[in-house]
């Protein structure tokens, strides 16, 4: 990459200012265009018939009902796909409609358009589909007994015979948390008159879909163009295909534009969430508390088809030891087929559950030996130099763990409270608790995970800068899903070329190659190089071309001249550069999960005060503090609005986010009973940013918007434990777990 | 679907007599979210939001059309604690007292403060009125004495309601959450307590051994609260649903009753 | 059947079905898509509408019942050339990220800062209690409704009293 310099003076909108998205007021004043507010001339309305079994063979599949009803136009089950009949990002392994068997509640069996929503959702009803319904699997090590196992991944590191003196062992749960994007998913397919089809669907990688639906429809790649989205929020359940391959089969079947919109309750089964997990682990340490030993077995439920889980279980069993030193490390991962729903990406991706278990472990370590639990992570904390516990990489680059840590401590604690003021203490406004019944809690944890993606993958991103006499625009098909992308992209190009006249198109397949998934905390880095080196072309072309020495809004200059303007300079056509971006390769691990398997690294720490009611077993989440590892802020406002947003999410899966599954069903798939933290949950978040630049980032940026919501949930839950000094071993935590004993325990 | 949107008791009457299997539409908290899921269809609705005698609320009788964020308000401290903790204010604004009646879900908000003051239902059809007490009218899960051609008007509560009255509810937020046990209690001047509790049993109940306990009492010891807070776990019927467990809400049900209970003492 | 009713100060009309919420009839029949459609259940606020001057659910008011009704959704908030104060507060300090349940908050500050300008950072919190959003965890949220109140130092928001 050639040599970046920032331009003096330093241009509006560039990098390190807290600049606006430029989506804001469309935002505010309600015009901005979703999925679900899109509309097309002539369209039909589609819905999903589903099976609300979590295991069955089908027995028939009845279309005519349906068929018979007035203004239905077509219904569509697995026999009509045209193309090849599953999908999934890695392996295609899911039918594109249920086939000769349900393999989890709510899966779809069949999809139907019709002239409104009322009659799709009557027909969708019509549809007979007889049922023998079978055992489902739900059960974690009776699915790895089985063999039903989509990967294991051994680690084994350093000396099977190496042992310390103090010991900690525990079994750890972590349940199913939905992603819950506030937007459900919706899309529309307008077929093209020639056979092809655009599509808008709710997707983090545009061309991922663009691969599977091509296959699926049997067209050829050309013929699909997968539009980017204005969706309502993703966190990973964009990730994987929900209602995209039906709604085109339905436009390419009836030469008509087909809109679907699910409702709240098909969305919990239409998208993938974070996958339940099952840790057993072993920490061995000497009396001076350093990491002698972790033996660990994780165990991820992925549901009945793969998608992700082979890259989420990777996560978890590289990440297994959390930002420590240890050079004896035995892990095994396993992602593991089971008829519970679908599990997929979801903020963190793999590496939140083993989190949540080594954080505890931790401290239960640290409460072992006697010594303070910052004390004890402080002494193991891994840095630039040092080698990942599991895999044995040299960590390259810096990675402020003991930063990050010593930032969060010197927060100062929020004072005592000792008012009655019911909504500062637990339970809210149901007045349960009195302020003599208060147990304050306080408990850390500290997240590691990767940045981008690992493995060996060939990740790289692709951008296209163009310069006009209107200033320039950066191509992309990264995918703004509210994260702050269009924002992020504009202030890099800005800084290069000195430019504030700086917009982001984002393109469809059609247009652009991939930028790969707008995931794995990458995009900031990957779409933001891409962008940084067609501009820093870009720039030298224009400067080339001008003769002169720097570029501002108003042309090429030299020194204080102006030399020539943007409209002279682009007289004969737009200057651009069109960029596919790589970060350096990656080793796949070796057969014992050894190797150079990722980019680079990032790192936050939390601390977390709650406030516990012991008698109910009601928690208010004060105040949460993170020290962070940022790299650089692009813009700092975005930084914050992703710490904040990122530890709701978090701290809502320490005390209230559960996806309840009885035997495969779902039993809370509603936002009356599937709770996120309101205004009045939410907690205090103080923030302390780390700025130690990435070598290689853009600016010296690294993404960091998973991180917030990683080791949110370890420390609540710990904070918790100190204020009740019950082990809790699960999250979310129930007020059960505090009082009574959790719901699976004997009564 | 045929509306009928009548402006006063007599046409509401008067509709609900030609159309006595007709859907009532209070708030419509309830009944649109059964629309939204398409659960249910209704084939005539009659809305009640119109109707201003409805809206009335005269000392002791508090029309079924007052809307939580007016119980928020008003003079009844139990009501008014119950009231803040139903749904957002967006629900306050429309639920109203007679659609939670109406519902008779397990664990309405109001439900237990109308079991606690003997409060009684007044319902109405074309030339008859009812009053029933709340027991008589709450049958069972979603399940009401109202018969086809009626609706509920209002709640006829007691003379001289006692002020030592308290509410309290355990969700698993600090607001917008449905009971997992909810509880109301009243004292008199001269100790007799009532004490009612939602989400532990089918309908809303009172728990006469533990009101019994401390009603001849002026006097509340730390060991009659713990006898007190023993007896309500005792006597409850809860459930385990995905909420809770039964295990939970039976203990839950004893803590909280103490402490509301404890709120009516003088200090 | 027909429904009229006054949408953002313009008479309006439409044929609504039996099954539909005032939400829908926005959104599908009038073309006003700035309230959205996400729990169905007057559970997260994102249809906040402001009816006979009361905030409200659209998704929880029968569309049918709704004649002769003012509503003031969040695409009446502006005027044809400036935002109102709390759009341009939430825009300013970053309290929209993907957006879905923007347009209920704005519409519930709105209405809160119309009834109860000196809200205290405890009443803003339950004010908006029923407006869910999954994105910036609030801080920003009560941030710009701080600024919008024209409060001298916004971080204030999220700290209690």
């Amino acid at each position: 990459m050639s040599e970046v310099t920032v331009s003096r003076p330093p241009v509006r909108g560039g990098v390190g200012e807290s600049v606006q998205r430029p989506d804001g007021i469309p935002k505010v004043t309600g015009r901005f265009e979703f999925l679900g507010d899109m509309h097309a001339e002539g369209m039909l309305w589609g819905a999903t018939r589903r099976a609300w079994v979590p295991h069955a063979r089908i027995e028939r599949i009845d279309t005519t009902p349906a068929l018979a009803l007035p203004g239905v136009h077509a219904v569509l089950t697995q026999d009509d796909v045209p193309g090849h009949r599953y999908q999934g990002q890695a392996l295609t392994d899911q039918p594109v409609l249920a086939e000769e068997r349900v393999r989890y509640w709510g899966e779809a069996v069949a999809v139907v358009a019709a002239d409104d929503p009322e009659t799709a959702r009557r027909a969708a009803e019509a549809v007979v589909v007889e049922l023998e319904e079978l055992e489902p699997l739900t059960d974690l090590e009776l699915a790895r007994d089985r063999g039903e196992v989509f990967r294991h991944i051994p680690v084994r590191r350093g000396d099977p015979d190496a042992h310390g003196e103090v010991v900690v062992e525990g079994t750890y749960v972590t349940a199913t948390q939905d992603p819950a994007a506030l937007g459900t998913e919706a899309g529309l397919a307008i077929p093209d008159g020639q056979g092809g089809v655009d599509l808008w669907g709710p997707t983090q990688w545009t061309h991922v879909d663009l691969t599977q639906l091509a296959a699926c429809l049997a067209l050829d790649p050309g013929q699909v163009r997968v539009q980017p989205c204005r969706i309502g929020g993703a966190f990973g359940s964009r990730e994987d295909l929900s209602l995209q391959t039906h709604i085109a089969m339905l436009a390419l079947r009836l030469d008509r534009p087909v809109k679907m919109v699910y409702d709240r309750t098909e969305s919990f089964v239409g998208h993938v969430k974070r996958h339940a997990g099952l840790m057993h682990y072993r920490h061995e340490a000497d009396r001076d508390g350093h990491l002698v030993r972790v033996d660990a077995q994780i165990l991820l439920d992925g549901g009945p088809y793969q998608l992700t889980s082979q890259a989420v279980i990777a996560n978890s069993t590289f990440f297994a030891v959390g930002p420590y030193r240890c050079d004896n490390v035995f892990v095994d991962g396993y992602a593991l087929r089971t008829n519970n729903p679908p599990s997929g990406a979801m903020r963190g991706f793999g590496a939140n559950q083993p989190c949540f278990a080594a954080e505890a472990q931790m401290d239960r370590l640290a409460d072992e030996l006697g010594l303070d639990p910052i004390e004890l992570r402080l002494r193991n904390a891994i840095t630039q130099g040092d080698r990942l516990a599991t895999t044995g990489q040299l960590i390259e680059h810096p990675l402020p763990t003991d930063e990050v840590i010593r930032s969060v401590t010197a927060i100062p604690l929020p004072e005592p409270e000792d008012d009655d003021e019911p909504l500062h203490l637990p339970g809210g406004t149901g007045l349960t608790t009195p302020r003599d019944r208060v147990v304050r809690g306080i408990g850390y944890a500290v997240g590691l995970k990767n940045l981008e993606f690992s493995e060996g993958f060939d990740d790289f991103a692709e951008a296209r800068v163009e310069l006009t006499a209107d200033g320039a625009v950066v191509h992309t098909a990264a995918i703004e899903v509210g994260q702050g992308m269009v924002t992020v992209i504009a202030q890099v190009v800005r800084s290069v070329l000195g430019m504030s006249r700086v917009e982001v198109a984002f393109d469809h397949t059609g247009q652009i190659g991939s930028a790969g998934s707008t995931s794995a905390s990458r995009q900031t880095q990957m779409a933001g190089n891409a962008a940084l080196e067609a501009a820093t072309v870009v720039r030298d072309k224009a400067l080339e071309a001008g003769g002169g020495d720097h570029l501002d809004d108003a042309g090429v200059w030299r020194g204080d001249t102006l030399v020539t303007s943007l409209a002279a300079l682009t007289a004969d056509g737009p200057i651009d550069h069109h960029v596919r971006y790589r970060h350096r390769p990656t080793d796949e691990p070796d057969a014992d999960g050894q190797g150079e398997l990722h980019v680079d690294f990032c790192v936050a720490a939390h601390r977390a005060v709650v406030d516990v009611d012991p008698d109910l077993g009601l928690v208010r989440v004060v105040e949460i503090a993170i020290g962070q590892d940022v790299g650089r802020a692009i813009n700092p406002q975005q930084v914050h609005g992703q710490i904040e947003g990122g530890i709701a999410q978090g701290m809502g899966h320490a005390v209230m986010e559960e996806v309840v599954l009885d035997h495969g069903v779902i039993r809370n798939a509603s936002f009356t009973d599937y709770l996120l933290p309101t205004t009045l949950d939410a907690p205090t978040v103080e923030a302390a940013l780390v700025e130690q630049p990435s070598p290689w980032g853009p600016f010296g940026a690294k993404g960091m918007a998973e991180l917030p919501t990683m080791s949110a949930t370890p420390a609540v839950v710990a904070a918790i434990r100190a204020a009740t000094s019950l082990p809790l071993t699960r999250a979310p935590v129930h007020p059960e777990d505090i009082v009574t004993g959790p719901h699976d325990a004997p009564e | 679907m045929q509306i009928e949107r009548p402006r006063d008791l007599d046409e509401l009457l008067a509709g609900l007599d030609s159309h006595p299997e007709a859907t009532l539409l209070a708030g419509g908290t309830d009944l649109m979210v059964d629309v939204n899921l398409s659960h249910h269809r209704p084939e005539t609705v009659v809305a009640l939001r119109r109707v201003d005698d409805l809206a009335t609320w005269d000392d002791g009788f508090i029309g079924a059309g007052v809307t939580y964020a007016r119980m928020e308000a008003g003079p009844h401290p139990a009501l008014a604690q119950l009231a803040r903790t139903v749904g957002s204010p967006q629900i306050r604004a429309t639920g109203t007292i007679g659609g939670n009646l109406g519902t008779a879900s397990p664990a309405g908000d109001t439900l237990p403060f109308l079991a606690a003051v003997d409060a009684e239902v007044v319902v109405a059809s074309r030339g008859d009125r009812r009053r029933l007490r709340w027991e008589d009218f709450l049958l069972g899960p979603k399940h009401t004495a109202l018969r086809p051609g009626e609706v509920i008007v209002g709640v006829q509560l007691p003379e001289r309601l006692p002020q030592r009255q308290a509410f309290a509810k355990i969700g698993v937020r600090q607001a917008m959450v449905i009971a997992t046990v909810n509880c109301c209690v009243v004292r008199d001047e001269d100790g007799k307590t009532r004490i009612a509790l939602g989400a532990v049993g089918p309908t809303v109940v009172r728990t006469p051994a533990a009101e019994e306990l401390v009603s001849s009492q002026q006097q509340v010891s730390a060991t009659m609260l713990d006898e007190f807070q023993r007896l309500v776990s005792d006597d409850v019927t809860p459930i385990t649903d995905h909420r809770a467990t039964e295990r939970y809400r039976r203990h839950a049900a004893g803590v909280l009753a103490r402490r509301t209970l404890e709120r009516c003492l003088p200090r | 059947m027909i429904v009229t009713l006054e949408v953002n100060g313009e008479r309006r009309t439409a044929e609504v079905a039996g099954w539909e919420s005032l939400l829908w009839v926005l959104r599908e029949r009038l073309g006003l898509t700035g309230a959205k459609d996400a729990c169905q259940q007057g559970e997260c606020g994102s249809c906040s509408v402001i009816f006979d001057g009361q905030l409200v659910c659209a998704c929880l008011v029968m569309a049918a019942d709704a004649e002769g009704a003012q509503v003031t959704t969040v695409e009446g908030l502006a005027d044809a050339t400036d935002l109102h104060p709390v759009q341009r507060a939430y825009v300013d300090e970053g309290a929209v990220q993907c957006g879905y349940c923007t347009p209920g908050l704005v519409v519930a500050t709105a209405h809160l800062l119309t009834e109860h300008p000196d809200a205290t950072p405890d009443e803003v919190r339950e004010a908006l209690a029923g407006n869910l959003c999954r994105c910036t965890g609030y801080g920003s949220v009560l941030r710009a409704v701080a600024a919008a109140q024209g409060a001298s130092d916004p971080a204030g928001a999220d700290r209690e009293a």
